[in-house]
């Protein structure tokens, strides 16, 4: 059973990038894309462990701006879709509501 | 390692500069004479290429792939030392071509390259646990090298810190903090090149293909070498909020584009002008230290009239150039791509089509090559396809000779917009349109293809500086002055010596006998319907060979006619063609692939005749209908 809970926390904690909030942060765990796709992303720096924020929103909504080992890179919601990362921090009201205290 | 020498005299701003092993031997007989230069792309490798060789540097093609090929020689060293600049790659698994070449080249397995004897590794140290994973494959290779931290300036004004000292230790080779735009540290580049070094293999570096690996050593790396980030100036994200704003950041996108193509025709048309009174000076000047007769009539009336109705575009050129390299080099120009990149999604396009699609406004040929950056082949090619629908500079010459000939200037915006720029914005739009409805066409029929992702680096805002613009300017000028001297020549040549054929009893005939109007009266049917005289004919045949060409040759025509030769090209022009033939004009060379350098690249860069042929007919085909319905819904309209 504890077990269970442990894996139930982490599934709560690891989200897409898309989620995170303006200005949270959070450690890249793995990029579910094809291959080729993943090491893209992977050679500018979007590797497993590195810290993101997101940053900024562009002006018209879509590519947004997430600060990635300080430097400043823009990704469509398409593909940050695909980019898990851990949240740095656990929120309060993240801790699986199947827990009561 | 045991011994490091601290090098005092630098005098970049962060204490100790330049750690290098006193022990390593001064080899006798071992001089460095290739050196490759390596860094991540933005790490201001390019930069500093252009600071070492001052200007003695030759840009080529590797062969066989797209890559470009830079290569320059060292300023100021005792015997020729050739710096290689390699492409920008971030790591050297040989995943791109960008990488295969990087690699090829510093195994010494590129064909025509020597190998090299060391290696110079530019990394930006703002982000230095990112470009640190690049060290390990470079520095396993065991060449020399000598590992140059950049913008060391921003790095210690923003609070950075690291141990050089232990960081040269830590990757086995000598380390130096540099500013590649300040000029600072690079002296450091001078020892160790002059020093010589025997090559020895590195010990201490894991070879590491995983990227994964790689990331978490640098980061280790960096905690062993007491790496403090700088923080990132305040006003960069504070110019953001202003940029990128949901309301302004369109709005100054708006209106920057608008006010640099207004201070582009609004400025450069005078600047223009008083160039061509120079240049007619000069003509005038030179005239009469030539013998009279064919010689004179040569010279002055076919070579230096082809030749300067080109050069007259010379300022607008450059000036426009000018906005290009401020904006790039300031920052601007990656946040102008993150608005844009909704409408190029719109249309189906790789994002990063952006950047070529953008510097196709300059020209298409540099643009075809940096398409290279598009992964997907299907993308790459779609936008190879487009890329010469955007307005390049060589059609500024012909459109900004009829709109100066044809369009009374007037207020359109107030002051902001007069009637010559917004026809000038007009027609940009238009090549604009064309592309993305191309690109539309295209990627929903045959180059069909599922997305590759989008990512757009958006570097810290920078004052541009004047060095680097100028650099560009010149390269530009050169380019420019080079194609005037040589294609424009030689073709100005041609036609003046078509004007003067067949000699009419010993002389030269009138130009309706000549071979020049023979050849345009011979597709004067064709192009009729579009508004032109057998003249625009002629013009329009030897643009193919470039589009600035026509200019020249109608220079030359109109210069040999003696009803014209008196007159300013714009005056001669406005006497010969109807206002919607000159309007059908424009959107011909809106259209119209009038480029062989263009046909020749894409060639080269498909790697078949299928796309430039078929991009040669299309838009050949697009040009002629536009120009046909524009001549004769405007002659209706105007009668």
């Amino acid at each position: 059973m504890h077990y269970t809970f442990l894996m139930t926390i982490r599934e709560d904690v690891e989200v897409p990038l898309i989620d995170l909030e303006l200005g949270e942060a959070a450690t890249i765990d793995h990029i579910s894309l094809p291959p080729a796709d993943e090491h893209f992303l992977m050679r500018i720096g979007l590797v497993p462990g590195a810290q993101v924020r997101f940053s900024r929103r562009a002006p018209l909504g879509d590519p947004s701006v997430y600060s990635v080992d300080g430097t400043e890179i823009a990704l469509r919601a398409e593909t940050a879709r695909h980019i898990m990362v851990q949240r740095d921090m656990v929120k309060e009201d993240v801790v699986p509501s199947g827990d009561p205290s | 390692m045991s011994s490091i020498l601290t090098n005092g005299c630098c005098d970049t701003p962060s204490g100790p500069v330049i750690a290098i092993d006193e022990k390593t031997p001064r080899a006798s007989g071992y001089e460095i004479r290739t050196v490759a230069l390596i860094g991540p792309p933005n790490s201001g490798k390019s930069t500093l290429f252009n600071r070492l060789t001052r200007l003695r540097q030759k840009v080529g093609n590797y062969p066989g792939v797209t890559v470009e090929q830079r290569v320059g020689l060292l300023a100021g060293a005792d015997h020729p030392i050739q710096i290689i600049d390699l492409p920008g790659v971030y790591s050297l698994t040989p995943y791109s071509d960008d990488e295969r070449v990087a690699v090829n080249v510093l195994t010494g397995k590129m064909d025509g390259m020597p190998p090299p004897d060391a290696v110079l590794l530019v990394l930006d140290v703002t982000h230095l646990s990112r470009h640190l994973v690049l060290a390990a494959p470079v520095i396993a290779l065991g060449l020399p090298t000598l590992v140059l931290l950049n913008m060391a300036d921003v790095f210690a004004k923003g609070g950075g810190s690291l141990d050089v000292l232990k960081l040269a230790t830590e990757l086995g080779a000598p380390v130096a903090m540099v500013s590649a735009t300040q000029e600072t540290g690079l002296e450091a580049v001078d020892r160790f090149l002059r020093q010589g070094h025997e090559p020895s293999p590195s010990a201490v570096l894991p070879v590491l293909q995983d990227l994964r690996q790689c990331r978490k050593w640098a980061g280790q790396v960096g905690n062993r070498v007491d790496y403090q980030p700088h923080l990132p100036s305040a006003w960069s994200s504070r110019l953001d909020d202003i940029f990128l704003h949901k309301l302004w950041g369109p709005l100054i996108f708006i209106l920057v584009v608008g006010a640099v193509f207004q201070t582009v025709f609004g400025l450069g048309q005078p600047l223009s002008n008083a160039f061509q009174d120079l240049l007619t000076r000069i003509g005038q000047q030179a005239a009469p230290l030539i013998p009279d007769g064919i010689l004179r009539s040569l010279v002055l009336n076919g070579l230096w009239k082809g030749v300067s109705s080109v050069l007259v575009f010379l300022p607008q050129i450059l000036l426009l150039f000018f906005f290009i390299g401020l904006l790039e080099d300031s920052g601007y120009l990656a946040r102008a791509a993150l608005i844009a990149d909704r409408t190029m999604r719109g249309v189906g396009l790789n994002g990063k089509a952006f950047i070529p699609l953008l510097s196709a406004y300059a020209c298409a040929v540099p643009a075809i090559m940096a398409t290279r950056t598009i992964e997907n082949k299907r993308d790459r090619i779609a936008t190879i396809l487009i890329a010469p629908f955007m307005t390049c500079s060589a059609r500024l010459p012909i459109y900004t000779l009829l709109i100066a000939a044809f369009i009374p200037e007037r207020p359109v915006v107030g002051v902001f917009l007069g009637s010559r720029a917004f026809a000038m914005l007009s027609l940009y739009v238009l090549g604009f349109l064309a592309a993305i409805i191309t690109a539309r066409l295209l990627k929903s029929s045959v180059l069909k293809s599922a997305a590759a992702p989008f990512v757009l680096e958006l570097p810290a805002y920078r004052w541009p500086t004047w060095q680097s613009i100028g650099l560009r300017l010149f390269d530009r000028a050169r380019v420019f002055l080079r194609q005037a001297g040589t294609i424009i020549l030689a073709v100005s040549l041609l036609v003046w010596v078509l004007t003067n054929l067949p000699l009419h009893n010993g002389g030269v005939p009138q130009l309706e006998q000549s071979v020049i109007a023979h050849l345009g009266h011979g597709i004067e049917p064709v192009i009729r319907p579009l508004g032109f005289n057998w003249k625009i004919g002629v013009g329009l045949l030897t643009s193919v060979i470039a589009r600035e060409v026509i200019v020249g040759t109608l220079g030359t025509i109109y210069g040999t006619d003696p009803a014209t030769h008196a007159m300013t090209l714009q005056n001669a022009l406005r006497q010969d063609l109807t206002f919607a033939g000159a309007m059908a004009l424009l959107v011909f060379f809106a259209f119209a692939m009038q480029c062989t350098s263009t046909l020749a690249i894409v060639r080269r860069e498909t790697n078949s005749w299928k796309w430039p042929v078929f991009q040669f007919v299309y838009m050949t085909v697009v040009a002629y209908t536009a120009a046909f319905a524009v001549n004769q819904v405007l002659s209706k309209l105007l009668k």
